[in-house]
């Protein structure tokens, strides 16, 4: 494993202060299904030996880790994509919800602010609709002036309130995937 | 045209075991406050019914995800051994679970499938697998430590061979058609809480 990533301490890019606001909260276990918007930041996290992050077949796989995870004393977050959310609903609602996880969810929002690709518009629309239908406290991140505020203190609220909590990445902050490659 | 039960067990020399009396003989062996996982439905009612400890988590929806919390305990606690008992037909729905595991090789995770071969609980129809061997699905993911127990007395040996393993291993049991024992409290907050004292993550208040 390598040694910890340097000069990401006063890094202004979204995926340093990401990195270093899940460290200071202690949440070094990091599953993800990925995403094109998603890779300087898992490469980041696999560069530093304080994360154990890898791949998982699918996003529920990650949901069920991370539930285990924190039972187990430990704390994590799962990275995705738009479309790896939609396939959540029912781990949402029948495991996360009802026993109280605090789940921390980063999804690069994909389908809005210059989408190619119709299915990913379509499927992003469904994503705020099921947060909301299950009362789950969510953010959508377009400034990065904010951004390590909003990290920050959602990750000590989900843990200080057993509640999940969905920090949604902005194209506006990554600046999205624009082009059909 | 119906298609018959337990089909691919036909070949196999495997008897044909009760879920309750192999999870009473698990439970049984288990001294060192092991974490026990019970997937959805009558996996979990049985591990109920043989007697609730608490390390026993009991899975009350999300059906497949038994394996991926079980990973997520053993990680969290690496010098705890964590047992996970799922369903066939559980299993069936988070297949891609068996290949995470087999990478990431936690050393103190045991997976127990007991295999009927149909969904019991909705009704008995059988389920996809009807020609699927699962000990093989895991081997070709990359966990070769699994194995078919022969009857109680080799599910027995399984156990206490997967107990003092260093490699994630999988027991696979063909068992009746016989719905669970007991029925667990769908009580989802305190059966968490519960199960996090039993880990001595939490205190009492």
């Amino acid at each position: 494993m390598a040694a910890a990533a340097p000069a990401t301490s006063t890094e202004q890019s979204w995926h340093a202060i990401v990195l270093r606001t899940l460290k200071r909260n202690e949440i070094g276990l990091v599953p993800y299904v990925p995403d094109r918007v998603l890779t300087p930041l898992i490469k980041s996290l696999h560069a530093d030996a304080f994360f154990t992050t890898f791949a998982t077949a699918r996003e529920e796989e990650a949901v069920g880790i991370l539930t285990g995870a924190w039972m187990g004393g430990r704390r994590g977050a799962l990275l995705m994509q738009t479309s790896g959310f939609a396939t959540l609903a029912n781990a949402l609602a029948s495991l996360v919800v009802p026993c109280q996880i605090p789940l921390i969810m980063f999804v690069s929002e994909r389908g809005t602010l210059g989408e190619f690709n119709y299915g990913q518009s379509l499927v992003c629309r469904t994503m705020r609709p099921v947060l909301d239908s299950l009362a789950m406290e969510h953010h959508t991140m377009t400034r990065l002036d904010e951004l390590e505020f909003t990290v920050d203190r959602s990750i000590k609220q989900a843990v200080a309130t057993q509640a999940p909590v969905t920090l949604i990445l902005s194209p506006l902050l990554t600046g999205g995937k624009v082009f059909d490659k | 045209m119906s298609v018959p039960m337990n089909t691919q067990s036909a070949a196999r020399n495997t008897k044909v075991m009760n879920r309750f009396d192999l999870t009473s003989r698990l439970v049984a062996k288990l001294k060192h406050e092991e974490a026990v996982i019970g997937g959805i439905g009558n996996t979990n009612f049985d591990l109920w019914a043989a007697g609730h400890r608490p390390q026993n988590f009991y899975m009350l929806g999300s059906m497949g995800l038994a394996f991926p919390i079980a990973l997520g305990v053993a990680l969290a606690q690496p010098d705890r051994r964590v047992i996970a008992l799922e369903g066939d037909g559980s299993l069936l729905m988070q297949l891609g679970c068996l290949a995470t595991i087999a990478t990431l090789a936690p050393k103190n995770l045991t997976l127990v499938v007991m295999d009927n071969g149909i969904y019991q609980i909705t009704g008995s129809q059988p389920t996809p697998a009807q020609h699927a061997d699962l000990v093989a699905v895991a081997a070709g993911c990359g966990l070769s430590n699994g194995a078919w127990a022969a009857d109680e007395e080799d599910f027995e040996r399984l156990v206490d061979r997967a107990l003092l393993a260093d490699v994630p291993t999988l027991i696979a049991a063909r068992i009746d058609d016989k719905p669970g024992v007991g029925t667990t409290r769908r009580d989802p907050v305190q059966i968490r809480e519960r199960f996090m004292l039993g880990l001595g993550v939490r205190q009492p208040l």
